[in-house]
């Protein structure tokens, strides 16, 4: 309710100071004068500098009011209320809300309830008709201060538009903010989790073993970060040994042999796998690939569980196809087509061109697209939530359950609001590990990317 | 000089025969590598085949649910109460609801599991013997409050007997359906042999039938009535949630594409902003969990589970992808359309937004509609703000606790009735796959339609 009023108000001040400005320009063109700005641009200037300061007024409101609501409800109890202990205290000024809200409350009201509840809300609409007034009072101090400056060399595009810059400049920052945010938060907390536990404990310990601090914050467990690692690393690792050749050979084929017919139907559906939602890819992984590897295996003497680093791998390593074929298109894409033709002019093949001549001269965009790719995959979530078995133990066999540290993440994190202990807090410690691991890797990628694209521009 | 030509003869049909000789080897290795190919095209294919395949055929299955037909006889000897309050004149509004709360609860006090229990036995064939808690098994837990809310909105209902379509339980479902293997021994199954029998026959007689099940969209989330559970609350969860992205990243991520693109003037400052938001397209997604959970939810306190943290969250994840796109296609435009407008006076900023802009309208809104697809199915940032948390309720406000489409999925993966949920956990990912499909089929038709006009 209050904010329509509000959001009403400020679309009428807005209305009106558009009008205004426009008709009181328009008025002196009319007389012949030559205008520098344009009618809407009056009109636009006009309305900025009348709804700036009723934000402003509205701003300073929405900071303060609580707090003087508050504080006036708190003058209205009795000294005995006042004096009660914080729940009691508390119980007092919300059934005095609800009073003044006009719900009422259940059982007896006693008379200085009814009072403080009606004082209360005729504070409220005195409140909500002043700040109201005081906004529209200024806002129209501003027009009419707006209108008085209407002239005919008054450069009001320029003005304008200028705002409209900041305004894009302000949007463009938030980039840099977000940045900010991450790298602030990440090392705030980070930090804090540091002066729980050793960072050379966490960088080198083979241990992970976080006990449950039931009293106080006391560190209790080992936080190992190696046996995560080492199961991000393998994970990846199998990853890109299936992401790998299909996606390049798909790529190879899509754009070197495929009829345009094929390639028009085969490249949007490979590239479906991209779309998919990676906790679609994880249910398929626990449901479908984990006991069919765990039944392959059993059927030829392997013990595989159902879920390993194998089955998170597989799966996660289909997810990376179309990020690999596609890129790897793109980047043979730029490769000169004189090389090729060149090659093939010479009687090679045409596999031969593609592996002696295309091949070797996108190799670097090629590396850096599969650079991405691995950054990708070590920084994927749900996929090894699901489907890799959760056991952060430092094993080498890929058929066995691990851990990673996208999923410690999510465990040591999950439904816990104040992040006292080391428990929670590891979550950002790890957090910073896989957001400088996934920096560097995108860092060195998009630098070679970007040479190679130089290289044959 | 001879004997040179003869030389050279020779050397070119030995080098000739040489190379024909290493032909059919070489023709046999372009085979190869091409049937690679394409092998490895076929594989990409079949994945995705299997993959949606085997979401369909595991998840059609929950989109039909076996249905009771009842004869209810809401009977006076078991709903023993006094008729509903009304309201005195004079009487205010909080006592009004206390007095009907005080009825609520004498309504709910009653026992309707007996209720229910009459209307089993008079399903069952005459003589069927069967024990209180084997007929109730049958039927599903929450359809007892049902009958009770029935009777709060229509306190005429007493004595009356009505025929009421309700939900089996979810062991009725796996049993009917063949979910839980029908040979295991009875210690092993979660209904006795004569509810087993009972489901049988009234699934022959037709008073049990499997009907759409329309409640997977209509309900919310429930954990003491699985066979009720449904996806309303994870609508309206995601449906704020792309609300909050639609409304602040794709017009943030507009303006600070035309800011980069067109006004930015080529400096340190514009560099690093531009290294910054190629870095943060690749970001982790979890990552951008972490800052939510430390940044909107402990530094700027605003509460758990809620939509309006998922959106923020999902914004700042989008805006990258938004920003990228624009500007590759703000690039596109050529020159030419610039010049002329500069050329005619425009002044920088009118010839973007008068001329550039609209031109790139239908690029824009696609890459718009993808992020907000992708932004859809995003699930890794919503565990790490809570809202994965267990909520029964259709949040009212973007400030309540919620759900969302892939937190529900996550959460009913991991329900322990696994015969059940399975089918039920497809059924979900087929209805956001639907939700992600429509969305990228609309960008797709709306670039071909749009971009014809220009």
């Amino acid at each position: 309710m209050i904010p329509l009023l509000v959001a009403a108000l400020l679309l009428v001040l807005m209305g009106i100071a558009y009008t205004q400005g426009f008709s009181r320009s328009r008025a002196i063109a009319a007389t012949g004068v030559r205008l520098h700005s344009r009618p809407a641009y009056h009109g636009s200037l006009v309305a900025i500098r009348c709804l700036l300061p009723a934000l402003l007024v509205l701003g300073l409101w929405v900071l303060f009011g609580p707090g003087m609501t508050r504080a006036f409800i708190v003058a209205q109890l009795p000294p005995d209320v006042a004096a009660l202990d914080e729940p009691a205290f508390l119980t007092a000024v919300r059934r005095i809300e609800a009073i003044a809200s006009g719900f009422g409350v259940a059982g007896q009201v006693q008379p200085y309830e009814a009072a403080a509840g009606e004082a209360v809300r005729r504070f409220h609409t005195f409140a909500l008709l002043v700040v109201m007034a005081a906004a529209a009072g200024v806002g129209i101090l501003g027009l009419l201060a707006a209108l008085r400056r209407i002239s005919p060399t008054l450069r009001a595009r320029n003005k304008v538009e200028s705002v409209v810059r900041v305004l894009l400049l302000a949007c463009s920052a938030l980039a840099i903010l977000t940045t900010v945010g991450i790298v602030v938060s990440l090392f705030n907390e980070a930090f804090r989790f540091f002066s729980f536990v050793a960072p050379a404990d966490f960088f080198f310990g083979t241990v992970w073993n976080p006990g449950f601090a039931t009293t106080g914050t006391a560190a209790i467990g080992e936080y190992g970060l190696l046996p995560l690692l080492w199961g991000t690393v393998m994970i990846a690792i199998i990853a890109m040994l299936v992401a790998i050749p299909v996606g390049l050979m798909t790529a190879i084929y899509l754009s070197q042999y495929a009829s345009a017919r094929l390639r028009n139907v085969a490249k949007p559906i490979v590239e479906v796998l991209a779309g998919i939602p990676t906790i679609v890819y994880g249910f398929f992984a626990l449901v479908t690939v984990g006991p069919f590897l765990s039944d392959t295996g059993a059927a030829i003497g392997l013990d595989i569980r159902a879920t390993s680093a194998l089955t998170a791998g597989l799966v996660m390593g289909i997810m990376i196809i179309p990020f690999v074929s596609s890129l790897s298109d793109d980047i043979m894409r730029q490769v000169p087509l004189s090389l090729r033709d060149g090659s093939l002019g010479l009687g090679a093949t045409e596999s031969e061109t593609i592996r002696r001549v295309l091949l070797p001269a996108a190799l670097p965009g090629i590396v850096g697209a599969l650079l991405l790719a691995i950054s990708r995959a070590i920084g994927e979530t749900m996929i090894v939530v699901l489907a890799a078995g959760n056991s952060p133990v430092l094993r080498f066999n890929p058929a066995e359950p691990v851990s990673t540290i996208t999923v410690t993440i999510v465990n040591q994190l999950t439904g816990d609001a104040d992040f006292a202990g080391p428990q929670s807090l590891v979550a950002f410690a790890l957090g910073l590990t896989l957001f400088v691991m996934t920096l560097l890797l995108n860092m060195v990628a998009l630098y070679i990317v970007r040479r190679f694209r130089e290289q044959y521009e | 000089m001879a004997d040179i030509a003869v030389d050279i003869a020779e050397l070119a049909n030995r080098r000739r025969l040489c190379v024909r000789a290493s032909l059919s080897r070489r023709h046999l290795i372009e085979r190869l590598f091409r049937a690679g190919g394409l092998t490895a095209i076929v594989i990409a294919l079949g994945l995705v085949a299997t993959l949606f395949g085997m979401m369909a055929s595991k998840g059609a299955p929950a989109f039909m649910q076996a249905t009771l037909s009842l004869d209810v006889t809401f009977d006076p000897a078991v709903i023993t109460v006094a008729p509903p309050p009304a309201r005195a004149a004079g009487q205010s509004e909080a006592d009004y609801r206390a007095a009907m709360l005080v009825w609520q609860r004498q309504v709910t006090l009653a026992n309707w599991s007996a209720i229910v229990e009459t209307a089993v036995r008079n399903a069952a064939p005459p003589g069927f013997e069967i024990d209180r808690r084997g007929a109730l098994a049958l039927v599903e837990t929450n359809e007892r409050h049902r009958l009770r809310d029935m009777f709060v909105a229509d306190p005429g209902l007493l004595g009356q007997t009505v025929r009421v379509d309700m939900l089996a339980s979810a062991n009725t479902d796996n049993w009917l359906k063949g979910t839980i293997n029908r040979a295991l021994p009875d210690s092993r199954q979660q209904l006795s042999r004569q509810t087993r029998t009972l489901a049988d026959t009234l699934l022959a007689e037709g008073k049990i039938r499997f009907a759409f099940a329309w409640h997977l969209f209509t309900n919310t989330d429930s954990r003491s009535a699985p066979a009720a559970a449904g996806l309303a609350g994870a609508f309206v969860g995601s449906l704020y949630m792309m609300l909050i992205v639609i409304a602040l990243a794709v017009p943030i991520g507009v303006a600070s594409a035309i800011y980069l693109e067109e006004f930015a003037p080529r400096h340190r400052v514009t560099d690093l902003i531009e290294v910054n938001i190629n870095n943060l397209a690749a970001v982790p997604s979890i990552v951008f969990g972490l800052l939510g959970a430390a940044v909107f939810i402990r530094y700027f306190g605003l509460p758990m589970s809620a939509p309006v943290v998922g959106g923020l969250v999902l914004t700042l994840m989008t805006l990258p992808t938004i920003i990228i796109a624009t500007r590759s296609a703000l690039r596109a435009v050529p020159l030419s359309l610039r010049q002329a407008a500069l050329a005619v006076g425009a002044s920088p900023t009118q010839t973007v937004f008068h001329h550039v802009l609209p031109v790139t309208f239908p690029a824009i809104l696609t890459s718009a509609i993808i992020g907000v697809a992708q932004a859809l199915g995003e699930t890794a940032p919503l565990l790490l703000i809570g809202m994965n948390a267990f909520v029964a309720s259709i949040p009212a406000t973007p400030f309540d606790q919620s759900s969302a489409l892939p937190a529900q999925i996550y959460l009913w993966q991991g329900n322990e009735n696994r015969n059940f949920f399975e089918a039920r956990t497809s059924a979900a990912i087929m209805v956001l796959l639907g939700l992600m499909i429509t969305l990228n089929a609309l960008a797709i038709f709306l670039r071909t339609r749009l971009e014809r006009r220009v």
